[in-house]
């Protein structure tokens, strides 16, 4: 009994990081409809600007978003607005492919600048401290601050979405660009506003996965895979429902890995697709394509 | 004739005009080609291909590369003697991009393009056995490093009868591995309850096989040996294996992946409170670069590993004349890393295909060149190589072992963490390093 508590406590603490990956991307995907295959190697991006900043300032993980944080705004703002407002359109392939341009870009830069040692960022006694509740039953640190953040993030994003003047701005953006436009509000703007806030929470999680694990210039994609899922389970558009997304996938390859270490991944895929079959749009979706 | 061929052409899917582009293309391809040709040079030039992952997830094993091959062309700059002829010697690197059909690829480019005498390639199944099978396909002669040799070999569908006739291969065994984490343990009071946490991956499918794997001889040297079933790569949660190693009380963990996974087990590990009733934690694979221990940082320290080479193995370059430490600390010099284990390796693979060349007489005929490979008798910076030793070190036809010892990551003096030699109970002729502490 006690160890599935322990296997479904610790799926959600799991799912807590995968939340984190896919927020940034949800919004993205909101606001743009723009499906962001470089998301993952902007996560490793950020982590490896983190590392920069942590070795030449001496500031801990966390302290350290002070900076990466406005970086990793600036870069979103800017891609966005130099090549991503581009491809936008009717199609849907065209950002696909930059972006999946873009995946390859950013692994081999960071590969020629950092070389593909594996690397963490050190947080100190925090990584491995951990309460015990009960005798098989202890919860990380680590990865309860993972899963608050992710909490407390969306909580802010609602607000900012729902009671803010640039909130609106984005939701009416996101619904219909033309008459968003004839209102006064410059939509390229706006994206790239979006995509600075995303790139924001990228920063974030960037820095939260480079405690919890190693990290090297080729572990993007595999982060991105997830966070698409949280996406889709949860349902495009809805903030909520990604960090439910998240959990479900967590708790979900937990239950696998129980079953047998073998089924974890698996498990998590099959989660993904049994939503898939019985809710095409996902449990929670704000956007509908129609 | 030329009507039969004008028919051919006339009744392919391309238009008149577009096939006229195409084949104009084509000639002034083909007559480009054939411009430049060094006449002069050709015939005094020999050259080697080499394949190894640069880029990608195995880059770590190929980060050596460029140091290795700067230093050892500075030493063949003045060409090397074949017969009586002096040869230019041209090292051609490709970057497998630790992709296997990447690896193919490249090598017949480099066999039927580039037109190598001698193919050369390292590190992990995913980068040899692909180059080995291109090797065999097409005749080409092949020495090949840094994948225990059974991955290789059986890996590849040899038997122990049958082997291969172009390729061959220079490692240790995976059961030279297990004898040394054995013989690690053997030197600590524990429990002698293990657990063993295995990826799913080329490497992992074997040690993970319940009858070829790690199991028989663990369980043979009187070790409870503990296996869930083998995990895929790239898990970020490892509370059923934490839970089941903590119920069964292990005081031993070992196990075969590569280092993020490790790192994320080893956390979790910690979280979960499995790390302090643990002796000794020996793993392969995980533990091999400097850079794995510092991403873990104190909490590497203690960790055990398979050695390969160190800069206090006992053998110097016959290409270049240095040692191991000499090696290492030109290494470190150039690049300002701490030095890893494949640069002994790479070094050697190099060093074993220009000693080849220079026996084989005629290095226009492969023959000749495997004829000369077959004859190996040399003594390379990683130990004494040869595929007719007709003793342990030859397991089977193409395969030569090279000496292995368990070694302690401690903290080290000038670089954070060092790779102390512990153990070299199956390998004698290194010396020891230091004493094994337990962990904890």
């Amino acid at each position: 009994m006690i160890e599935w508590a322990n296997t479904i406590i610790q799926g959600i603490l799991t799912g807590g990081l995968y939340a984190m990956f896919a927020t940034g991307l949800a919004i993205i995907f909101g606001v743009m409809r723009l499906v962001n295959i470089t998301h993952g190697d902007l996560i490793v991006l950020a982590a490896f600007i983190a590392m920069v900043v942590i070795e030449t300032t001496g500031f801990n993980p966390f302290l350290s978003l002070i900076i990466v944080l406005p970086i990793m705004f600036i870069i979103g703002y800017f891609l966005q607005r130099g090549i991503l407002n581009y491809t936008l359109g009717d199609d849907l392939l065209p950002p696909l492919l930059v972006t999946f341009g873009l995946s390859i870009v950013i692994q081999n830069v960071l590969l020629e600048v950092f070389s593909a040692d594996s690397q963490r960022l050190k947080a100190g006694a925090i990584e491995t401290s951990s309460i015990q509740l009960t005798d098989g039953l202890s919860i990380g640190i680590f990865p309860l601050i993972t899963l608050l953040t992710a909490v407390t993030m969306i909580i802010l994003l609602q607000q900012l979405f729902n009671r803010t003047r640039l909130g609106r701005a984005f939701r009416a953006t996101s619904d219909d660009p033309t008459t968003a436009q004839l209102m006064g509000i410059n939509h390229k703007h706006i994206f790239g506003l979006a995509m600075g806030l995303a790139l924001g929470l990228v920063a974030i999680a960037g820095v939260l996965m480079a405690v919890r694990s190693n990290f090297d210039p080729s572990i993007g994609p595999a982060k991105l895979l997830y966070a698409f899922e949280a996406v889709i389970i949860g349902g495009l558009g809805s903030l909520w429902g990604t960090l439910i997304g998240g959990i479900i996938l967590g708790v979900a390859q937990n239950i696998g890995a129980k079953i047998d270490p073998g089924w974890q991944i698996l498990a998590g895929h099959i989660a993904f697709l049994i939503i898939l079959v019985f809710r095409p749009n996902g449990l929670f979706p704000r956007t509908r394509d129609d | 004739m030329s009507d039969k061929i004008q028919n051919k052409l006339t009744s392919l899917p391309v238009g008149r005009r577009k096939f006229l582009t195409y084949s104009g293309g084509l000639a002034a391809a083909a007559a480009a080609s054939t411009l430049p040709a060094p006449a002069v040079n050709a015939a005094s030039k020999v050259k080697i291909g080499f394949v190894s992952p640069q880029t990608g997830p195995l880059a770590p094993f190929g980060e050596a590369d460029k140091f290795v091959l700067a230093d050892a062309r500075e030493a063949l700059k003045n060409g090397i003697k074949i017969g009586n002829k002096t040869y230019q010697v041209e090292i051609i690197s490709k970057d497998s991009q630790s992709n296997p059909n990447r690896a193919a690829e490249v090598t017949s480019q480099l066999i039927l393009k580039d037109k190598v005498n001698i193919m050369i390639g390292s590190s992990t199944g995913d980068t040899v056995n692909p180059v080995s099978d291109q090797c065999e396909l097409n005749e080409m002669p092949c020495v090949t490093s840094d994948t225990p040799w059974q991955i290789v070999y059986f890996g590849r569908g040899a038997t122990p009868k049958k082997g291969f006739k172009w390729t061959y291969h220079f490692f240790w065994g995976i059961d030279d591995m297990v004898g040394n984490f054995i013989n690690m343990w053997n030197t600590i009071d524990s429990n002698k309850k293990l657990g063993s946490l295995i990826a799913n991956d080329s490497d992992g499918v074997v040690a993970g096989n319940p009858k070829m794997g790690f199991r028989p001889p663990m369980t043979g040297a009187g070790y409870n040996y503990i296996q869930p079933p083998i995990f895929n790569p790239g898990s970020n949660d490892f509370t059923a294996q934490i839970s089941q190693f903590k119920k069964e009380g292990i005081e031993i963990l070992t196990g075969l992946s590569v280092p993020p996974d490790f790192a994320t087990f080893w956390t979790q590990a910690a979280q979960q409170g499995l790390t302090k009733q643990l002796k000794a934690a020996t793993f392969a694979k995980a533990l091999l670069f400097p850079p794995a221990i510092e991403a873990l940082g104190d909490r590497g320290v203690g960790l055990t590993s398979e050695v390969w080479w160190s800069p206090s193995h006992p053998f110097k370059s016959g290409l270049t004349g240095k040692s191991a430490k000499q090696v290492t600390d030109a290494y470190t010099t150039k690049t300002g890393k701490q030095w890893t284990q494949p640069l002994g390796f790479k070094h050697a693979n190099i060093e074993i295909a220009i000693d080849v060349l220079k026996r084989c007489g005629d290095p226009g005929d492969p023959n000749a060149i495997l004829n000369a490979i077959e004859n190996t008798n040399y003594n390379s910076i990683v130990g004494p190589i040869s595929w007719k030793f007709g003793d342990r070190r030859n397991p089977v036809k193409n395969a030569c072992r090279t000496p292995l010892v368990g070694g302690q990551w401690k903290k080290g003096k000038k670089f954070k963490y060092d790779l102390v030699i512990v153990n070299n109970k199956l390998s004698p002729e290194i010396p020891l390093g230091g004493d094994l502490d337990p962990l904890g």
